[in-house]
């Protein structure tokens, strides 16, 4: 009857590749060839703008509350690249870069927080899910979408994002803890943007760190700078070789920081400091990486120029097809609520049909 | 044809689904070695191994989150919760998520899943065991809810939910798991889901009722026949949700009176919703107010009350002549 130490193996691994000045660690450089570089410089660049050109347009009425990403871009538009077709990339809600690139068109984003149920349709052929709103609810999904890949014995993958504050949730650990005992390949990737509305890291975990958590389900985690490219990608890619392979899930604490708000319906100024914000924005990933990029070769003056163009001109003309697309039949609510509409709401979409042209609906200009 | 009891006719009902469609899948809480707690998965392991009938840590949000995953990876879970009562852990999911995925998507991705679950009173059972809840299934908007009351419709409903294309909660009336046993035929045979069904014809009254107080209810019937010379005419809805305003209307227009019955508390239950449509279709056949005799609006009494609690065939018979006679 001893009274003793069970010696467990915990490990938690902490990669950084690119320092906050955009200087390289040579021997952990992955050396991405220059499209699969440029590519990710990209998807950073036009996450940012469309971030901007949403806080306008929401601050012009065009478009409802919207979630920021601002100062996240390496950590979603870094690790969805490692992804193939046939994987799964499950969102939370500040991923528009990972959902661009799995082909995902801009405005869908526009129209999510624009108040269409058509920004939550994955496009044909993309077999993602969509923005998920409630906190941690989306990992079960992620996790069951891998144990059917088990099931089927397809050896793809899953990416799931969930934020700091989501890793508070049931469904948070439920889900870790099934994936660790079926041996799901799932990769779950924790923004860690150090706030969730107003609860500091420190008050949502008393943890070290995030990435620990998942040596309680039996698998490793690992924390990386989530301002950092490299290591994300790096850190993304080992998981998803890993996952597809039989090796079972990952738990990858990225550590970013939120620079904007939290929502458009939030003041940050409450609840944290200028200098801390002035802090994190020397560590924005967007000029790090740059830096790096121009160091490699890989970019220059003229090419920087003209990515920011493109962004530009691509967040444009998605606001033009959002705002050209807002006409849309109200009578839709019913029309996706089962397979079938069962006769119950064949006689309310009749009513509610009855009274639209009643109120001459649709008549004047707009008719929203 | 067999005579099964309804545990035995849901364990067919599993079975020629696991062996019809490569796709189905069994998961929840001691489903496997145990073969669940009533028994309802027997066998069911050994035949389809441990990637078809999968034990589950306890956890009922991964459960219900988990087979979100797989039916939109193109499978088709079937998931065991082991008693409604325990089935709150996992609304949120079935709330946020598996209630919404066809709309919000624009009719990309269904979640065709089945939650099945006992529910009722009646079995002695410790505290959170014996609540009847399906209204707060029947009020969420995008699923089915289908309650049956023996063994032939709870094995031709459990199939028809199982290949229908929207999620369905299945409540299983635990007190009828074993009570009685019916001819079941060994062919598969499905029902339609949102059907109600006219199991007793009459021309006096309508009794309406489902699940687990469907036995009362056919007693009730039974003994006005033989008291009273009252021909009672009963529908069973077998699903609270979409609900057969058709069948249960034609009734009453016929009728002129019904009791409506159920074990769930009264406050916004099933009859709540059956009395409305009844007044909005059928006010002027009416020859009597509509009466409820339902669980009441308090906390399901533990067992050694649970007996006095429960509507029961004299308490059922005892409103009908009470509307009768009005």
């Amino acid at each position: 009857m001893p009274r003793k130490r069970i010696e467990i193996k915990p490990k938690v691994e902490y990669l950084s590749i690119l320092d906050g000045d955009g200087n390289v660690d040579e021997a952990l450089d992955p050396r991405l060839d220059a499209d699969r570089s440029l590519h990710i410089y990209r998807l950073m660049v036009i996450a940012r703008r469309l971030d901007e050109r949403c806080i306008n347009m929401q601050r012009q009425g065009r478009i409802g509350t919207y979630g920021p990403c601002r100062g996240q871009e390496a950590a979603h538009c870094a690790s969805v690249v490692v992804l193939e077709q046939a994987d799964w990339l499950v969102q939370a809600f500040r991923e528009p870069g990972a959902a661009y690139h799995r082909g995902w068109p801009l405005e869908t984003v526009l129209r999510f927080w624009g108040g269409y149920e058509e920004g939550c349709r994955p496009p044909d052929g993309v077999n993602d899910l969509p923005i998920a709103v409630p906190i941690a609810s989306q990992v079960p999904h992620a996790m069951g979408i891998a144990w059917g890949m088990v099931t089927k014995n397809d050896p793809h993958c899953v990416l799931c994002y969930c934020g700091d504050g989501g890793t508070s949730e049931g469904d948070f650990h439920e889900s870790l803890n099934f994936a660790g005992v079926y041996n799901l390949p799932l990769i779950t990737l924790i923004q860690n943007n150090q706030w969730a509305i107003s609860i500091p890291r420190e008050k949502q975990t008393a943890s070290e760190t995030i990435a620990q958590k998942a040596l309680a389900y039996g698998f490793d985690g690992i924390q990386v700078d989530g301002n950092d490219p490299l290591a994300v990608y790096v850190a993304t890619k080992e998981a998803a070789d890993r996952a597809r392979s039989g090796g079972g899930p990952s738990l990858i604490e990225a550590v970013t920081y939120r620079l904007s708000v939290h929502t458009t319906a939030d003041d940050p100024k409450k609840y944290r400091t200028d200098e801390e914000v002035a802090r994190w924005e020397k560590l924005d990933p967007i000029p790090r990486y740059e830096k790096y990029l121009r160091t490699r070769g890989i970019l220059d003056d003229k090419l920087v120029a003209e990515v920011e163009e493109d962004a530009l001109r691509d967040v444009a003309a998605a606001v033009d097809r959002f705002e050209a697309s807002r006409e849309v039949d109200p009578l839709d609510c019913f029309k996706y609520m089962y397979a079938e509409l069962p006769p119950e709401l064949a006689e309310q979409r009749e009513e509610f049909r009855q009274a639209l042209e009643r109120e001459g609906y649709g008549k004047s200009a707009g008719g929203h | 044809m067999a005579q099964l009891t309804m545990v035995a006719a849901l364990n067919k009902a599993l079975d020629d689904a696991l062996r019809a469609d490569e796709s189905v899948v069994l998961l929840g809480q001691d489903i496997g070695v145990d073969e669940g707690v009533f028994r309802v998965t027997a066998d069911l392991l050994k035949r389809y191994g441990e990637k078809r009938v999968i034990d589950t840590p306890l956890a009922e949000g991964a459960i219900v989150g988990g087979a979100i995953g797989m039916a939109l990876y193109g499978l088709k879970p079937v998931a065991e919760m082991q008693f409604s009562g325990f089935a709150y852990q996992a609304y949120h999911q079935v709330e946020q998520h598996v209630s919404r995925f066809r709309n919000r998507t624009r009719g990309r991705f269904g979640v065709p899943l089945v939650v099945r679950m006992p529910y009722g009173g009646g079995i002695r059972a410790v505290e959170h065991h014996s609540e009847s809840r399906e209204a707060i299934y029947a009020h969420t908007p995008g699923l089915k809810m289908v309650i049956p009351s023996g063994p032939r419709n709870a094995r031709a409903l459990l199939l028809a939910s199982i290949f229908d294309p929207d999620p369905v909660i299945f409540f299983e009336p635990k007190q009828v798991y074993r009570s009685f046993r019916e001819e079941v035929p060994d062919e598969p045979e499905q029902m339609p889901i949102g059907k109600a069904q006219v199991v007793r014809e009459g021309t006096d009254i309508t009794l309406v009722s489902y699940g687990a107080m469907m036995r009362p209810t056919l007693e009730a019937a039974e003994d006005l026949a033989e008291q009273d010379r009252v021909s009672a005419e009963i529908v069973d809805l077998l699903s609270v949700a979409p609900l057969d305003t058709e069948t249960i209307v034609h009734s009453v227009r016929k009728t002129g009176r019904a009791v409506v019955i159920h074990e769930g508390p009264r406050r916004c239950g099933i009859g709540a919703e059956v009395v409305a449509r009844i007044v909005e279709k059928a006010l002027l056949h009416l020859e009597a107010p509509i009466r409820r005799l339902t669980g009441y609006d308090t906390q399901f009494p533990y067992f050694a009350r649970e007996r006095a609690f429960l509507p029961n065939a004299d308490r059922i018979a005892h409103a009908a002549r009470e509307v009768l006679a009005f």
